[in-house]
């Protein structure tokens, strides 16, 4: 009841601002309005500030503290810390909390960089002028400054700075085109609309004067949904009301194209734009190194727990004596004894987990976060991944995927752009069945079976030669091409090609037009500029032909096809129209059809990207009505994207067909021979592309993701029409699972030629089908049977897919019961959906723009570079993070064990075995460089070779280093180390001096003993473990080990002023000075070392991995080699390390 | 999906096509074609084959036998002697000492224990006495001790660490040393006879000097006061431990073996490792060359019965050692070496035959595709 008077209340006080909620009243120029209207509600709007920085100065301490510890492991260590602070523990603070207030600065420090550069990138935006209009004058101003209702002026190729509503535009029809790539992906230009009553005030001064008030809904995150009302106040009449909708409204981070310069009114502003709405951090990736880590942490955490209750438990029986518990030389004080005892064994339980703690190594997070980070290095300083053309090399966004890269069972490729250049030659035009080659094709990339074909039939019929010219001007006008003289820096470039002559250049959205209207220049026609709403065209004769542009009909993805009206200087309307040829086939009543279309097919398979061209002749009346038509539809206020597609349906209707093109998109630099190595790497290689099949299906072959005898399984629209689906696949399955039975799981033959081989195409229709959820709740099934037959396709190619169904794809198989590690690789901004649901996303700097990039967690500049990417880089790391994680947990069982041990011998006091100087630094410094190092610069197989061999990626599939088998391995190894350790000593201290003077040590020596034979074991392990020595590994380790030592002899060596105690004072000279300790440590090392040794050798020998017995071969060689040429042994056993990939064909051959 | 949107993005438009942004690069940012950054640092890449690794294990092998062989030897030529003498046993000599010791007693109890040297010891002998279930390494025994203030700090004599609790002050002065350590200080005299073949008793000279290590005595424990060698008055304002007799500057009449420096003193001050331990009593040093040190024949042990161990289980013994360079007597050194020597010998031999039974086969199978 409270509540309920309370809202209420707060309702009655607040009805203002509950109007204000709903919508929110600007005033354009922040003119007031005539008075008479509606009270003033005075509002406030956030400034044009765009912060995507986290901290602030001020903020940043606390809040950072706070981001840090809502990590578990820092959260933990922080509760370790301040258990050591209140209760009476074992170990001094300082132990825990120097190694956590190391990786909170330091990760602090990168945090606060990181937080500097989003600064410094905010303030860039934030400060980057605008032009608005004040008083009748154009004023710069700081982007953060705009305020709502302010006028803006943007010029073309400037990106929106807030959202906008359309006043005017410098185009007569008060349009503007706008590309929307950086937010939603779509590249095309879409046309907006300004408000009608204001679109006539074309300058500063006359758009000064516009006095009128919009009210709108407040901000919200579709981008797609706007509703809003324009009051527009001429004199004293009644203000004209105008609905606004979102084609009037131009979103912040979209591009003005195409218009010179528009007027716009400021609505919402910085955080509340419908961009910044929308943002969403990418959200973490996690490797699945990262996942086995906290997996075995968590092991690890239950062993901390479990030895701490063991010793509880162990300490409470033991001193149920209460002669053990307070003989008369030790003796509790007063507190202590009347302490509770519940409160006793919780404080001794607490006390046993600070002595343990060490087993979860605080110092593991922070070097593989620093291998990560200086790892990922190594990618952006690769010089074989560095692109000359483009001038840049990888670019790694993420660094916490590194390993990941090591992993990759499926990649999912984007054709265009990735496979293929995405730089159109056009190769050919078929005139009525007549085939015409520009003359002048200065690339000699053609696929080889198009060579001489249809050469003579390039000399056209007599008849043909009007048709023909009607072609190629049909080509030249039937385009948004643009031509600009000097560079551009967006867009699509495409001018200067080498046999090209002109210093102008070609821009399109679509690279495609640009090809075309460059085949048609070297045919002979070359278009020359749109002038005054002419299309200039210089013909075969050099005249110049001016046609008048009357009407685009845009180009649309679902559509497929644009046309234009143009009028000829005779006064003839003609409509051009081009299109895909299912889209124009339909559509055509006249024209040589069959030979077309036969020439289209033919064209398709051979891999090349075809346009179908129409026409047809408009009477004067019939134009008219065309022109009414297309103004009542874009005029509509209600679904005008319906109406405007109704017009075209009906406008674009009994075309006569002239002819097809053919455009070819290369093949990148060697990207079939890359998709053999990730095939031979036994990854499977998916693409995915919204091209249509034939064609897609010819740069699969061409790439060799297809080979000639691979068996191609269907699953296309064509087919679930003559069958159902259902059947479609049950069928293939059959096929599929028949040769399964025969075909030897050995996938490395699984290449050979005698052995089938599947590809799989499928369309996004049918694909949609699959994944559709059905109501007889069967669709289950059909995925299961999909995945079933992709599962034993080597390859699979998807056409005609929606940006939105790639995801789809990626996350249907990465959801598989398998759960496969996938990767995504693309280059537009259709992938970028993909890019970021596969575990890996890699963008390719591509042409067509950098959204994948952006959004990407690596960028590499072609194709090619995945190979490097993956089976180097993404091998090395894997192996060298798998060796840390695995090393780490070792090095901590060996650590903190013999601690555990000791307390059965301490009478579980919690005494601990080492000084605090040791167990601070074992992590932080004694340990921890030398396997940072590993971590960095392992290389157990030579680069070349694992380029050369990509099947060794198959030895590290499936997280092969991390499995259960190997960590439990390294966890009994640590266990036998330790007991060794701790046991070693205690025989060697067993009641006996071992001194030659007959004195005793005490208890420090015995733990300096163990602790002296650990750090020189782990170090020495990870010694035997180096396959890489270079002279950074030997001065790392020797230094370690040295540094030990020297830090020993000087920790002990002086009385330290500041510390209370002196225990460590001579141990470790006076150890150094008994020959027994000299011995007793060299013979715990050894004993240590030799059963990892033993083992190493022995699987190596009997079971070697496929990188081992590489090894084995090179080394093989090598020695064949020197015993060959014994007189020049030395030389050419460096040049044969120096070029080893060409010897081991010497031992294949034997 | 497409949507989501990176504020880098935009001002990586914003700046134009260089791009400051998250993939920003500048045109000549070519990287540095070093060995190092191609990872391509010249590097010896040593293979762990069985072909390798055998010869390090027959010399490991061939090398450990030897050394253990000889620390056995070593080890078994020690000669060792070791006498119990707890008294738990009503039949034993000390059985009365041990029934009747409380703390508070003053009155010395002496008992004597004979025993028989069935071997004469050459050299120098160590002269030990040992403790068993007696656990100096007790955490709050541990730290319960003030090392600032038997290093002679004046502050700390008078103020000493709050870690001796509850042996820091005793009626309201200073404990000087404080702490458990010391306050459970040693305090059994061991005085040894030998008995002349005609029946008189002789006392065997016990040296007192060198037992503790030398930083030790010299360094780390210093009496207070620096050169005054009035310790009396130095150690003036502070209290006994409580379970001493005696003030800590009487625990010797020579002043350089007094006060914090006393050698039993920093002996027991070095807290054992394991609760069966030995500490270092005294020294017996060879006279000549003709007389070994201790020569076979009956003995007796004079104890001053003043340490108690029965409550907590505890044995007290006497032990006689002389000592190599290696030390005492410990036969695992030598067995261990041994061991681990004729195990690497062995696992060289079967590596030996692995290599050759399947090596061929695995050099077949190494062709690469």
């Amino acid at each position: 009841m409270d509540c309920s008077l309370l809202r209420s209340l707060i309702n009655r006080y607040c009805a203002g601002e509950e109007n204000w909620v709903d919508s929110r009243t600007i005033y354009i120029g922040h003119r007031e309005p005539p008075s008479g209207t509606d009270a003033y509600i005075p509002q406030r709007y956030p400034d044009n500030r765009i912060v995507s920085s986290k901290y602030t100065f001020w903020n940043f301490v606390p809040k950072n503290l706070f981001e840090q510890f809502r990590r578990i492991a820092n959260f933990y260590f922080l509760i370790i810390f301040l258990v050591q602070l209140i209760i009476d523990t074992p170990t001094s603070p300082v132990t825990s909390g120097l190694p956590l207030f190391f990786v909170i600065t330091v990760t602090a420090v990168k945090q606060g960089y990181e937080d500097w550069l989003r600064h410094k990138a905010d303030n860039a935006v934030n400060q980057c002028p605008v032009h608005i209009i004040q008083h009748g004058k154009v004023v710069r101003k700081q982007s953060r400054k705009l305020r709502v209702g302010d006028i803006v002026l943007v010029k073309e190729d400037e990106t929106f700075p807030c959202d906008l509503i359309f006043l005017s535009s410098s185009r007569e029809d008060g349009t503007c085109f706008v590309t929307t790539a950086s937010l939603d992906g779509e590249s095309s230009h879409k046309t907006y609309f300004a408000v009608q009553d204001t679109k006539a005030f074309h300058t500063e001064q006359e758009v000064d004067t516009i006095n009128a008030t919009i009210e709108c809904e407040q901000p919200q995150s579709d981008l797609y949904k706007f509703v809003g009302r324009i009051n527009i106040y001429q004199g004293q009449d009644e203000p004209i009301a105008r609905p606004l909708g979102s084609e009037n409204l131009l979103l912040r981070g979209a591009t003005l194209k195409n218009t010179e310069h528009i007027f716009a009114v400021v609505i919402y502003t910085g955080m509340e734009t419908k961009m910044a709405l929308n943002y969403q951090s990418k959200s973490q990736k996690r490797s699945a190194v990262e996942k086995s880590m906290n997996t075995y942490l968590i092991v690890y955490l239950c062993i901390l727990i479990s030895k701490a209750v063991i010793n509880t438990a162990m300490k409470y029986v033991w001193q149920s004596d209460p002669n053990r518990d307070e003989p008369f030389y030790n003796q509790k004080t007063d507190s202590e004894r009347q302490r509770n005892t519940l409160l006793k064994v919780i404080t001794d339980f607490l006390a046993f987990m600070v002595l343990f703690n060490y087993i979860i190594p605080v110092s593991m997070y922070v070097t593989v976060e620093m291998q990560k980070f200086l790892g990922s290095y190594f990618i952006t300083w690769d010089d074989d991944m560095f692109d000359s053309e483009l001038g840049e090399g990888a670019v790694v966004n993420t660094s916490d995927l590194n390993e990941e890269l090591g992993q990759i069972e499926y990649v999912f490729t984007d054709k265009t752009g990735t496979l293929t250049e995405n730089s159109m030659e056009f190769i050919e035009c078929c005139v009525d069945g007549h085939v015409y080659v520009p003359d002048a094709i200065c690339n000699g990339q053609i696929l080889t079976g198009t060579v001489g074909m249809d050469m003579i039939d390039s000399s056209p019929g007599a008849g043909g030669q009007e048709r023909e010219e009607l072609f190629f001007r049909a080509l030249c006008l039937c385009h948004t091409v643009q031509v600009k003289e000097e560079e551009s820096v967006d867009g699509i470039k495409k001018g200067l090609q080498p046999c090209g002559k002109s210093s102008s250049v070609y821009i399109s959205s679509s690279p495609d037009e640009v090809a075309l209207v460059e085949g048609m220049k070297r045919l002979g026609f070359t278009y020359l500029r749109l002038k005054d709403n002419h299309m200039e065209i210089l013909n075969r004769d050099d005249d110049i032909e001016r046609f008048e542009l009357m009407e685009v009909l845009t180009f649309d993805s679902v559509r497929r096809r644009m046309s234009v009206i143009v009028k000829s200087s005779t006064g003839e309307y003609y409509l051009f129209c081009k299109g895909a040829d299912s889209s124009i086939f339909p559509r055509v009543i006249k024209g040589k059809v069959d030979q077309v279309r036969a020439r289209v097919e033919h064209n398709a398979v051979e891999g090349l990207r075809t346009l179908c061209v129409a026409y047809k002749t408009l009477a004067q009346d019939e134009y008219e009505s065309v022109c009414k038509q297309l103004n009542t539809a874009k005029l509509a206020l209600n679904d005008r994207d319906k109406k405007l597609a109704e017009a075209f349906d009906v406008i674009e209707r009994d075309l006569i067909l002239l002819g097809a093109t053919a455009v070819e998109d290369r093949l990148q630099d060697k990207a079939a021979d890359t998709i053999e190595s990730l095939h031979k790497a036994g990854m499977k290689v998916w693409v995915l592309t919204g091209d249509k099949m034939e064609t897609a299906a010819a740069t699969c072959y061409a790439c060799r993701l297809f080979h000639r005898n691979t068996q191609i399984l269907e699953l296309t629209t064509k087919r679930t029409e003559e069958q159902s689906l259902h059947d479609a696949l049950f069928d293939l399955s059959k096929t599929v699972l028949r040769h399964c039975g025969s075909l030897t799981r050995d996938t490395l033959s699984g290449l050979s030629h005698d052995v089938p081989d599947y590809g799989l195409i499928i369309d996004g229709a049918t694909l949609s089908s699959v994944m559709k959820p059905t109501e007889e709740g069967s669709s289950g099934n059909y995925k299961e049977i999909f995945l079933e037959i992709c599962r034993n396709c080597s390859a699979v190619l998807c056409c005609r897919m929606a940006p939105l169904q790639k995801a789809q794809i990626v996350k249907m198989i990465k959801t598989s019961k398998e759960h496969p590690i996938t990767l995504a690789i693309g280059d537009g901004a259709n992938d970028v959906s993909m890019i970021l649901e596969a575990h890996v996303g890699i963008g390719i700097m591509g042409k067509e723009g950098r959204q994948a990039a952006r959004n990407s967690d690596y960028a590499i500049p072609k194709f090619k570079h995945l190979k490097k990417m993956l089976l180097v880089h993404g091998h090395y790391y894997y192996i060298r993070i798998s060796e840390l994680v695995q090393y780490f947990f070792y090095k901590n069982v060996c650590f903190i064990f013999p601690q555990f041990l000791y307390q059965f011998f301490c009478g579980f006091s919690q005494q601990p075995l080492y000084d605090t100087a040791y167990l601070t630094l074992y992590n932080i410094s004694f340990t921890s460089l030398p396997i940072l190092l590993y971590s960095l610069i392992e290389q157990h197989v030579n680069m070349d070779i694992l380029k050369r061999d990509p099947s060794l990626y198959r030895d590290i599939a499936k997280n092969s280093l991390l499995r259960w088998r190997i960590f439990i391995y390294w966890t009994l190894l640590g266990l036998f180390d330790a007991v060794v350790f701790f046991f070693g000593a205690y025989f060697l201290f067993d009641n006996t001096s071992f001194t030659s003077n007959g004195q005793m040590f005490g208890n420090w020596t015995f733990g300096t003993l163990v602790f002296t034979v650990m750090v020189f074991t782990v170090t020495l392990k990870l010694a035997l473990d180096t396959q890489y020595w270079t002279w950074i590994n030997h001065f790392v380790i020797w230094g370690s080990l040295l540094f030990y030592v020297v830090f020993s002899l000087l920790w002990g060596g002086i009385i330290w002023p500041f510390l209370n105690y002196q225990r460590m004072y001579y141990v470790f000279m006076q150890m150094l000075s008994s020959g027994p300790a000299w011995l007793g440590i060299i013979l715990l090392i050894t004993i240590s070392l030799i059963p990892d040794l033993l083992k190493k050798v022995i699987c190596r020998q009997l079971w070697p991995t496929s990188a081992e017995r590489i090894q084995n071969a090179l080394k093989q060689s090598k020695k064949d080699n020197v015993s060959e040429i014994s007189p020049l042994s030395n030389r050419k056993t460096s040049k044969s390390k120096s070029s080893e990939h060409r010897i081991p064909q010497p031992t294949s051959d034997k | 999906m497409a949507s989501s949107y990176n504020a880098k993005e935009e001002d990586g438009q914003l700046s134009g096509a260089a791009g400051s942004g998250g993939v920003g690069a500048a045109k000549s940012k070519k990287p540095d074609n070093t060995a190092f950054k191609q990872q391509r640092l010249p590097a010896w890449q040593p293979i762990l084959t069985a072909g390798t690794v055998l010869p390090a294990f027959f010399v490991i092998g061939l090398i450990f036998i030897p050394i253990g062989i000889g620390l056995l030897v070593t080890s078994n030529n020690i000669k060792e002697f070791e006498i119990d003498y707890t008294g738990s046993d009503p039949a034993s000599e000390c059985y009365n000492c041990s029934q009747t010791l409380t703390w508070n007693s003053t009155k010395p109890c002496i008992c004597k224990v004979p025993f028989t040297l069935e071997q004469s010891f050459e050299s120098d002998v160590f002269m030990y006495y040992g403790l068993s279930n007696f656990y100096q390494n007790h955490r709050r025994y541990v730290k319960s001790r003030d090392d600032s203030q038997l290093n002679g700090d004046k502050s700390s004599l008078t103020n000493p660490s709050k870690e001796c609790e509850p042996y820091r002050t005793s009626d309201s002065k200073p404990i000087a040393p404080c702490g458990a350590i010391a306050n459970s200080l040693f305090n059994d005299t061991l005085t040894l006879y030998y008995i002349n073949p005609n029946g008189t008793e002789s006392v065997v000279p016990l040296i007192k000097k060198g037992i503790a290590w030398w930083t030790d005595k010299n360094v780390k424990f210093r009496n207070p006061g620096g050169s005054n060698s009035n310790l009396t008055a130095v150690f003036q304002g502070t209290s006994k431990p409580v379970n001493w007799r005696k003030p800590v500057y009487e625990l010797d009449t020579d002043p350089e073996n007094n006060g914090f420096i006393n050698e039993d003193f920093i002996v027991w001050m070095r807290t054992a490792a394991l609760p069966t331990f030995r500490k270092l009593y005294r020294l017996i040093e060879k006279k000549n060359n003709m007389i070994p040190t201790l020569q076979r024949g009956n003995y007796t042990l004079e104890i001053t019965y003043n340490y108690p161990v029965r409550r907590f289980d505890g044995r007290k013994r006497m032990i006689l050692s002389t000592i190599s360079w290696m030390g005492g007597k410990n036969p695992f050194l030598g067995i261990a070496y041994i061991t681990v020597g004729s195990v690497c010998f062995f696992l060289g031999v079967v590596l030996l035959i692995v290599h050759h039974k399947y090596g061929n086969r695995n050099n077949s199978a190494e062709i690469p595709n």
